[in-house]
């Protein structure tokens, strides 16, 4: 199964006023060795005209972007079962594969859907588990990506983080080389992208809200950097309160009710607290050095954030008591020359970061650093909220790209856009299952 | 020397201690004690400085006509050769006091975004504090950062990364 898998998937995506059609493509560069086996039959469809959508191709390409799975390719597949019953077990362990998913859909009125499924055990020819999904014909690709979140948690036990979203920034420039920057979203495998600003200034950090529907950004205009707050759903941006000089990096607190922000109203950069409901801030540190890119720890505990304090940019934690600081920072990194931009996983156990320009891990208890990637100028990690996967932005010639990395080195992915560059990921929260 | 004047006199009435006036160096408080002549100044000023001061910057021999300067990665430390340079803008600075300046903060590629954007001020804040210590106000001058947002020179080699690791002075009006 060392087979190379190069998956590319063309989206049809909501249509850019100046660039018409965009196209986001994902390429996953190799496949690995220890992949599990797993075959996705395509699924059986009922209805009056062709199936909208190919439910199992979607589920086959999720699951090898994880790398964790090495789908069989369609045209291996030794039958075409499409329920539990029609699944003669031996012709599959003749395919060496551990698990088999059958479907089918069918359109039960105009538009609207449901997809039964089951997930089977080759080797114990037993059912492991079997959903039935409804959804209308604009939830589809959804439904596809919550099969591979049942599929993924019923082989692995770690909860699948298909059904989510990424934010991102991409750029494009025009013959005179003016630049427009875009705020998007999109189903983390590229599809349907959503434009929610179209801006001549720079974006910077787009960070979720843990709730999924706001999300929190830099613009760096003319006059300087201002934070915003942008609802995903109705558009609506809240331009936060605007001190003289940084207004950086936000990051959102656990609760959702207060943005960690990097501002230097006070002299040189410090983080600060920013409260959402009254826009007051509270000064969480005190240096005259840089300090920037706070990130939470889950429970809300204290921030991770990147300081020179010590000449060089490294890692710091600084715990919190009731939204003020409780002791002095703390130093987290201490090799490499530029440690710096935290994304916390979802356990606080570990940090994905800038390690001299790759990304690293490093474990919270032992301070134990492991690199992840082999590029340069690797930069923005954002922890997958699963925390299996972590996306990042590097560059691939002169153009920016985004790449996904498992936490375990495996299926290392690029998703690139055809036009411009693509920068500043942020893998969005799960999502509440609508099912 | 006016407009220093009005920001000692103001600072003087709120913080009620006309004495203390601290931000003023280097003799400008004398030229500030002028009071009653001050309004002849600000109009002989506004008369002929412009037309000086626009004669002062665009003149490419002028030190002044050095508007640009180079840092090292990760360093605001302005060179010995800059602080040179940066006393001539100085000096400018404190003969105009009607023209203002501001100061853009620049990093290169690489590094991260954010981290870029406080060492991108830190080295505007640099050049800023010079200046002052120099002779020009405080009022006179601001600083804003673009981080690595705008570079210049758009390859990704030092030869590119030295251009753009910068602050620029920059002018309004001229």
């Amino acid at each position: 199964m060392t087979r190379h898998l190069h998956i590319w998937m063309l989206a049809a995506l909501l249509a850019w006023p100046l660039s018409g059609r965009a196209t986001l493509t994902i390429e996953i560069e190799k496949g690995e060795a220890d992949a599990i086996p797993i075959a996705i039959v395509p699924f059986g469809w009922q209805g009056p005209r062709a199936a909208p959508l190919d439910v199992a191709a979607v589920v086959r390409a999720d699951l090898a972007r994880s790398g964790r799975f090495a789908p069989v390719p369609v045209a291996d597949l030794v039958a075409r079962p499409t329920t539990a019953a029609q699944v003669r077990y031996a012709d599959w362990r003749v395919l060496k594969v551990n698990n088999l998913v059958v479907g089918r859909m069918v359109e039960t009125e105009r538009n609207r859907f449901r997809i039964d499924f089951q997930l089977l055990d080759v080797v114990n020819g037993q059912q492991i588990a079997g959903y039935s999904i409804r959804a209308g014909v604009r939830d589809l690709r959804r439904a596809a990506h919550q099969i591979s979140d049942l599929v993924f948690e019923a082989l692995t036990g770690i909860p699948g983080a298909f059904d989510t979203r990424i934010a991102y920034v991409t750029v494009t420039a025009d013959r005179r080389g003016r630049k427009t920057y875009r705020l998007a979203i999109s189903d983390v495998d590229g599809y349907n992208e959503q434009v929610l600003l179209t801006s001549p200034d720079p974006i910077l950090s787009p960070a979720w809200a843990p709730d999924g529907e706001r999300i929190a950004y830099v613009s760096v205009t003319p006059r300087g950097p201002v934070i915003h707050v942008q609802n995903v759903y109705n558009r609506r941006a809240r331009k936060l309160r605007r001190f003289p000089g940084l207004n950086n990096a936000p990051a959102f607190s656990p609760d959702g009710r207060t943005l960690a922000v990097t501002l230097s109203k006070d002299g040189s950069a410090d983080i600060y607290l920013y409260d959402l409901k009254t826009d007051r801030v509270t000064r969480i540190t005190r240096s005259p050095a840089i300090d920037v890119e706070a990130a939470w720890l889950p429970d809300g505990s204290g921030l991770v954030f990147t300081s020179d304090r010590g000449g060089t940019p490294q890692l710091y934690r600084i715990a919190l008591r009731d939204g003020r600081p409780a002791g002095r920072p703390q130093r987290l990194t201490f090799s490499g020359k530029y440690n710096a931009r935290a994304s916390v996983s979802p356990d606080g156990r570990r940090v994905a970061f800038v390690h001299d320009h790759r990304i690293a891990l490093l474990d919270l208890e032992t301070l134990a650093i492991e690199v992840l990637t082999e590029t340069r100028l690797d930069e923005s990690p954002s922890f997958a909220p699963n925390g299996d996967m972590v996306i990042y932005a590097t560059r691939d010639g002169n153009t920016g790209v985004l790449a996904a990395i498992s936490v375990e080195g495996r299926a290392p992915q690029t998703l690139s856009v055809t036009r411009g560059e693509i920068r500043e990921p942020a893998w969005s929260p799960l999502r509440r299952r609508n099912f | 020397m006016d407009r220093l004047l009005k920001l000692v006199l103001v600072t003087g009435l709120v913080l009620g201690l006309a004495a203390c006036a601290g931000p003023a160096k280097e003799g400008e408080g004398a030229a500030g004690a002028g009071g009653p002549a001050a309004g002849d100044t600000r109009r002989a000023a506004e008369a002929g400085g412009p037309v000086d001061a626009k004669t002062l910057l665009s003149d490419p021999d002028s030190p002044l006509a050095k508007r640009v300067f180079y840092f090292d990665f990760d360093s605001a430390e302005v060179s010995a050769e800059d602080r040179a340079a940066l006393r001539a803008h100085a000096e400018f600075l404190a003969a105009h006091p009607g023209i203002s300046a501001v100061l853009e903060g620049h990093a290169d590629e690489r590094g991260t975004r954010e981290y870029n954007m406080a060492l991108g001020e830190r080295r505007a804040k640099a050049v800023a504090k010079l200046l002052v210590l120099q002779g020009a106000s405080r009022d006179q001058l601001q600083t804003i950062s673009f981080g690595e947002e705008r570079p210049v020179a758009l390859g990704h080699d030092e030869a590119a990364w030295r251009l753009n690791r910068r602050v620029e002075i920059l002018y309004s009006g001229y």
